[in-house]
């Protein structure tokens, strides 16, 4: 087991989430309650890493990322050196990828919230923001958990743009699904079935916290 | 009860020389499955409760989203005294935030997640503490659940519920109070029990209230005054009694619930008695109904709610009841627990009558009955 690229998914894992959490519920906010015509757009691109290829996707992060990009030279001002072949750069990318993971599960419980809540508490004189944090929120709580689980297992296991945008740098951008492909490639079986049961483990219990969770929201509060 | 609910409005009690009347004038465009048409109203109300009665689709919920703010008008004015919510031309439209309008919607909808008191206390900001703690207090105290406040709608009855949502609109101290048909997701037997306590807790609250019902018996029950609304227009108002008893077309007859509208001429006044005989279509069928300002050989209509007629199968005798019609059962159909029976005794009459005493009576199509009918309740119709 490679402890190194252990605690560096674990961290790329906790940071892209937490990122994703901060972009993601205000993104999904606006998918769900915005009426403007060409959201279906927006919600097109959102869903995009879904479908694509992570080398497609990893391939223009790549480039926007490196040094002749308006984004990668003003990283290289500020900070003396590119963001490809980062681990902030490969925050980015994750995040990028990870996006319809956490907005999708979020914006849908949040469309389930019933309107007439909402309507509720405007006649009742209280702000859209408080609304949020005292109706919408408490009442998509299995969705943010849904969110906020796939976001994480999605993130631990990604390969293809990592592998594009970070390289295989040891310490710095090799996950441990990159770490795998290395086990297997110098024929290392016993290495890769110990970190690849890790993986199925982690998967396993993620997604076991979602669907529990799922289940005992709705017993909680019955809606009457 | 009221007089405590009183002290949440402390300062509109003593300040009635500011008229607090709610005015509306409104237009908008409705959609429904028999066309569109124009909701297009216009009234005010002063304090106290105001019944608004009309089929349903006939635009009522809309008109109280368009006072509330959820549902812009396309053109209009709205306004509570000298304050502005809405107004077309201005270029007004004050969001439901800030409009300060009480709301108790059909379903009520509390907050499922939070407790009967977090609920009450969701629209009071901005006080200390203290002054916040004191308004929730008092409100649950006012309408009987204080002993309620950690529990969650669901584990709530029906009434209770209605009486949370209630406070939490009231706690907020609105200048009026819209309810749309706060009753109706209640069962009926307890709903006249749970309309008494919802009267006595609003009767005296001196803000006007718009209450949206399509029941009479509610209507008779809270209304002062009533506003009839039909396919968007306000086709009669004034008291109930005046609205319900003398209903001008045959709608309002029939959601007055006279489901027997008879044309009649006068054909005989008993002044001593207060009563008078009407001759029902072309027939020789009589009625005796109580006299209103008539002559003999006017023309006029007669409204009997089929709630009312009582059947017979044998000739019924020593009642005091005036008016006992001989005829034949037409036909019988359920509608829901109701059965309501066709009787033809020279014009055609419908009954209304319990399943078990369809039942009881053995009754079938074809079969001699009685109908009873008491004097007052044959109802003139303008």
């Amino acid at each position: 087991m490679d402890w190194q690229a252990f605690w560096l998914t674990f961290r790329l894992a906790v940071i892209v989430t937490a990122v994703l959490l901060a972009v993601g519920l205000p993104l999904a906010y606006w998918i769900a309650f915005s009426r403007w015509r060409w959201k279906f757009l927006c919600e097109a691109v959102v869903a995009l890493p879904i479908v694509l290829p992570p080398t497609v996707l990893g391939f223009y992060v790549l480039i926007a990322l490196g040094a002749r990009s308006p984004l990668g030279r003003w990283w290289q001002s500020m900070t003396g050196h590119t963001l490809a072949f980062t681990f902030e750069g490969l925050v980015i990318g994750s995040v990028i990828y990870s996006l319809p993971f956490a907005v999708q599960p979020f914006a849908a419980a949040f469309s389930a919230v019933d309107r007439r809540l909402l309507n509720a508490s405007a006649v009742l004189g209280v702000s859209k923001l408080r609304t949020f944090w005292r109706v919408i929120l408490p009442l998509s709580l299995s969705g943010l958990v849904t969110g906020i689980a796939l976001t994480f297992a999605h993130t631990i296991g990604e390969f293809g743009v990592v592998l594009m945008v970070g390289g295989n740098i040891p310490g710095v951008t090799r996950t441990l699904s990159i770490n795998i492909f290395d086990q297997v490639q110098d024929l290392n079986y016993a290495a890769a079935n110990t970190t690849s049961l890790v993986l199925l483990v982690i998967a396993f219990i993620l997604l076991s916290v979602v669907y529990s969770f799922n289940r005992r929201s709705w017993s909680l509060w019955p809606r009457p | 009860m009221a007089t405590t609910l009183n002290r949440l409005h402390p300062k509109a009690s003593s300040d009635s020389t500011v008229s607090s009347a709610l005015q509306v004038r409104v237009r908008r465009t409705l959609t429904s499955e028999d066309g569109s048409f124009q909701l297009d109203v216009a009234f005010a109300l002063e304090k106290g409760i105001t019944i608004l009665f009309g089929p349903s689709g006939a635009g009522k919920t809309t008109l109280l989203d368009c006072i509330a703010g959820l549902t812009d008008p396309d053109q209009g004015q709205i306004a509570t005294g000298a304050r502005v919510m809405f107004d077309s031309e201005e270029g007004i439209n004050l969001s439901p935030r800030e409009r300060k309008i009480g709301y108790v919607f059909q379903d009520l909808a509390l907050f499922p997640h939070l407790t009967v008191e977090a609920n009450v206390a969701y629209g009071i900001g901005g006080l200390k503490a203290e002054d916040r703690k004191r308004r929730i207090a008092d409100s649950l105290e006012s309408l009987g659940i204080a002993d309620l406040s950690a529990r969650r709608p669901a584990e709530l009855s029906g009434g209770e519920r209605q009486r949370v949502a209630l406070a939490r609109a009231l706690v907020t101290q609105p200048s009026v109070l819209l309810l749309d048909e706060p009753l109706a997701a209640l069962d009926m037997p307890v709903r006249m029990k749970i309309a008494e306590d919802l009267r006595k807790s609003i009767q005296s609250l001196p803000i006007p209230l718009l209450y949206v019902t399509h029941s009479r018996d509610e209507v008779f029950m809270l209304g002062e005054r009533m506003l009839m609304l039909e396919r968007g227009k306000i086709i009669a108002e004034g008291t109930p009694h005046q609205v319900m008893s003398a209903p001008r077309s045959e709608t309002v007859a029939q959601l007055a619930g006279f489901e027997n509208v008879f044309d009649a001429e006068v054909t005989s006044i008993h002044e001593e008695r207060g009563t008078m005989t009407c001759k029902l279509g072309e027939r020789k069928v009589e009625l005796e109904t109580p006299l209103v300002r008539a002559e003999v050989g006017s023309k006029l209509r007669v409204g009997v709610s089929a709630g009312d007629v009582l059947l017979a199968t044998s000739a019924p005798v020593g009642l005091s009841a005036r008016n006992i019609l001989p005829g034949k059962l037409v036909s019988l159909w359920q509608r829901d627990m109701i059965v309501v029976a066709r009787v033809d005794c020279g014009v055609e009459m419908s009954v209304h009558l319990t399943l078990a005493a369809r039942d009881a009576l053995q009754l079938s199509p074809g079969r001699p009955v009685w109908l009873i009918v008491k004097t007052h309740s044959c109802h003139l119709l303008g």
